[in-house]
Formats: C-alpha cells, structure tokens, sequence
C-alpha cells in the first residue's frame, strides 16, 4: 500500500485545522480524516457493540456518513464543525439503527444472543506471560461486561469512563440533559461492580456467559 | 489468579475499573477499514488479480466502474502507477466483487456479453468516442483503425484513434486488441504486440490468417447469394460456406461487382 513517507513517519498528522481543510478540500483531506480518527472510531464502535465484525461495519459507514454529510454542507459549516464530538454522534447513530435492527432479527430468528468476538480472545491470552494474560483477561471480562449493560447505561458509560469525555461533552453528543448523562453512567458504574464483584465471587472459569445473560 | 481480587481492597478495586475502562479506549482498526472507506466514498479504487489468456492482469474498480487493467507484477509498482496516472489511491481486496469478476470471466473468454460499466473519467471525449466503439466489436472479430474513425464521424483521424487506443486504460475489457491494421499488420498494443497476437489467438482470429488474407490482398468476403460484402471476420461472412464466398480487394470491386455493404459490420458507408 503506497503512502508518502510524511504520512508514514507521522500517522495521524495535526488535526487542529482539519476542519478548516475539509471545508477548502473535501476530497484531498478525507484521507487524511480517516487515518486521524479510525482507531479512536472503531475502539468507540467496538465497545457500544461488543463485536468486531460489527465495530468495523459501524466504523466503516460512520466515515461514509461523514463523508457525504460534509459534502452536503456548507463550507462555513463545515468550518465551524467540532470534528471529534460530530464523527463520535455519527458512529452512535449508526450504531444506535443497527442495534435495533439486529434485536428484532434475533427475536424472530431464535432468540439467541450471538455476540461472537467478546470472548474469543480469552483463549489466545491463555498463552501469554501472567501479567499480560491477567490484564488482557481482565480487559475482556470488563469488555464483556460493558458490552452487556443495557444500552442507555453502556453508552454513557463508554462516553464518559472509556472515551474520556466530561458530561458535558457527552451530553452534547448524545443531544441529551447533563444530568440523564450521569444518572445513566452512575448506574452503568453499578451494575459493574455488581457484576464483577459476582465474578470473581462465584466464577473461577473466566465465562462471561452469564453476565451476558442477564441482559 | 482470582484470589488477588479477594484479596484486594474495594477502594483499590474501583480505581481498577477505572483504569481497566479507559484501557479499552485503545484499538487499533483493522487495515481494511480505511481502503473500504475509500472506496465506498469513491476517493479509491480496489483492485484485485484475475487471470487471462495472456497472463494473470490486475483490474482496478471504483464507485464508476472499472477503471484500469495492468499486466500483474508487483503491487506497490501498480499502486504507484494508478496513482500517478488516476491521481487516486487502488488498494487491493482479497475477494473481488462477484458478480463483477464474473463479468469480467465471461466477457474475457466471450461466453458472455453483460455490460459492464467502465471509468473513462480522465479521457478527451474523442478518445472516449474511440473506445465506445471498439467496445462494439465482437469477440472473435477485428476492425481495420479506419472503420473506427469512420464510424465515429472523423474519418480523417486514423491516426489518433491509433493513439487513443494505445491509451486505453482497460485493455482487454476494451478490446482494441481487435482494431488492426488495414495492411495486415496486426499493430502496436497497449500490452504490447506479442499480447495483442495471443488474445486474437486465443479469441479464434489467428493474426497469421489475417496477415495472409492481407498479403492476398483481400479485405472484404462477400456471398453470391445475397450480394453483400463484409469484412472477412464478420460472423455474417465467416458463415458463407466456400462454395457461395467470394473475395474483393477494395470497396469499389465489391460495389462494382453489384454487392452492398452488410448492415451489421459495416465495412462500408451504406449508399
């Protein structure tokens, strides 16, 4: 794959201006768009899905969204257009369409959760030196865990304790009251401990099966 | 391992959370997720490797149709010469589009005749002009240069449409393989003439025949039965059987001799 060596030695270039370039050239800097927020978009996808097959299809149609919505607007628009809290509205969005599509598909198919991807990796970890293995298991026990709280608490939870964002910049992607934000994070945070404490009270074989259950 | 957790302080345990949290913040998206993005948007094409009678190629396509055909070598070479040339980035997919690389199969080995959409965004309309109707010729046929710019309304212009398909961006598809030379000479090829000779070859229109033919100086078959003349790869001709198949140096001879020119190849202005 060919890329100039400045791209190259530099992958995610300063994107203080991009804005601004966008609304000058669309087409020449939505590349440079793409490479600047992939990572942080599919992480974002990967932890309101729990899939990565899923995260990748949001990612993916989150950039083709932004690409014709910047296309659409006006260059003022586009100027003044706060990239990283819009791009994180957009891939919610999708996500948000495609999560109720995929309920009422699963309803009328077998009922079945499937959610491949969430603890898959638990397997190859088993391999690795302790430490690494312990945190890696952890991470994919609190991914799983994430991925099965209801999905009003699961998004404020990602927005805020994930992303890292304050309740205001949540609230504004999420167009919801500040205090909607907190309540449902709070209760997201809950039903972790909840769920970890239960864990690691009752399990010693690392399933994740039943916390997902309890969706 | 699960002990450590029994043994650890809830306050501790909190800040775990937290910790193991924003941990998941980091991901690394998958390498296809940009070239997908690229493409679907049209900033892209993909391209992948078919083989053909002349070797394996890579074809390109985009939101626009296909675009490029290129002998298959190395990947980072195409990738730069689609660029320079395109002035857009190609990224290879391992699985090409289906119903497209059927196309393309069964257009390569004539066994089909879908339509097949093609991106000619960076051509002069007359180089456009001159790969629309080579398009038309069919599999197992070939057109002198002059039939081209004839039927494109410059029949002055032999030799550009000579360097209008020397540019053609897909080769092949395109097929100006067909297009010879009204001497004989098979011609120059924009995969070079030795390519050109293997796909009439391999299409049923042996270059050897057509160079005979030439040298015999006939370049138009006509039918006793129906008075009319065509070129000598017209299927129309090529079903005349030898006893009714007569042979015409030129137009004039043909015309003189009473016959029309036929209405499907049309190796003549109807008059």
């Amino acid at each position: 794959m060919m890329r100039t060596t400045a791209e190259e030695a530099t992958p995610v270039r300063n994107v203080d201006d991009l804005a601004e370039r966008l609304a000058a050239d669309l087409d020449g800097c939505f590349e440079t768009l793409v490479r600047a927020y992939q990572d942080r978009l599919y992480a974002f996808a990967l932890r309101l899905s729990g899939s990565a097959p899923d995260a990748e299809e949001i990612a993916q149609d989150a950039f083709v969204r932004a690409y014709r919505a910047l296309g659409s607007y006006p260059a003022d628009r586009v100027r003044a257009l706060a990239l990283r809290p819009w791009l994180y509205r957009i891939t919610l969005n999708v996500a948000r369409n495609r999560g109720r599509g995929r309920r009422l598909r699963l309803v009328s198919l077998t009922g079945d959760d499937d959610r491949p991807g969430v603890a898959e990796p638990v397997a190859a970890a088993r391999d690795r030196p302790e430490s690494v293995f312990e945190r890696t298991e952890r991470g994919n026990e609190l991914a799983a865990l994430v991925a099965a709280l209801p999905t009003r608490h699961r998004t404020a939870v990602v927005l805020r304790h994930v992303e890292g964002m304050s309740y205001r910049e949540a609230a504004a992607v999420l167009d919801q009251p500040i205090g909607t934000v907190k309540a449902n994070a709070h209760r997201g945070i809950r039903s972790l401990r909840a769920a970890l404490t239960r864990t690691h009270d009752h399990d010693h074989d690392h399933s994740v099966a039943h916390t997902s259950e309890s969706r | 391992m699960d002990l450590k957790f029994h043994e650890t302080h809830p306050i501790k345990e909190m800040r775990e959370m937290a910790q193991g949290l924003s941990d998941l913040r980091t991901a690394t998206a998958p390498h296809a997720l940009l070239p997908a993005v690229l493409v679907r948007v049209g900033l892209g094409d993909a391209y992948w490797r078919m083989e053909t009678p002349i070797g394996p190629i890579f074809v390109a396509a985009g939101n626009e149709g296909v675009s490029a055909v290129m002998p298959a070598g190395d990947e980072t070479a195409f990738e730069q010469t689609f660029r320079a040339r395109f002035g857009r980035p190609a990224y290879p997919v391992a699985v090409p589009p289906p119903a497209l690389a059927r196309t393309i199969t069964g257009r390569l080995d004539g066994s089909a005749r879908s339509p097949l959409r093609f991106d000619l965004r960076g051509l002069s309309e007359f180089e456009q002009a001159v790969l629309r109707k080579a398009l038309e010729i069919p599999h197992g046929e070939v057109r002198p240069y002059g039939w081209i710019s004839r039927e494109i309304g410059r029949p002055g212009a032999v030799r550009a449409v000579g360097t209008a398909l020397g540019h053609n961006p897909v080769p092949l598809l395109i097929p100006c393989h067909r297009v010879v030379r009204i001497d004989g000479k098979i011609g120059d090829y924009a995969l070079g003439p030795d390519a050109k000779r293997a796909m009439l070859a391999a299409e049923g229109t042996p270059p050897a025949e057509i160079e005979r033919r030439a040298r015999a100086g006939v370049r138009f078959h006509g039918s006793d039965t129906t008075k009319i003349f065509c070129f000598p790869t017209c299927r129309h001709a090529r079903r005349t059987t030898a006893r009714h198949l007569v042979s015409f140096p030129s137009e004039t001879a043909a015309r003189a001799a009473g016959y029309r020119p036929c209405l499907v190849c049309r190796p003549a202005l109807a008059s």
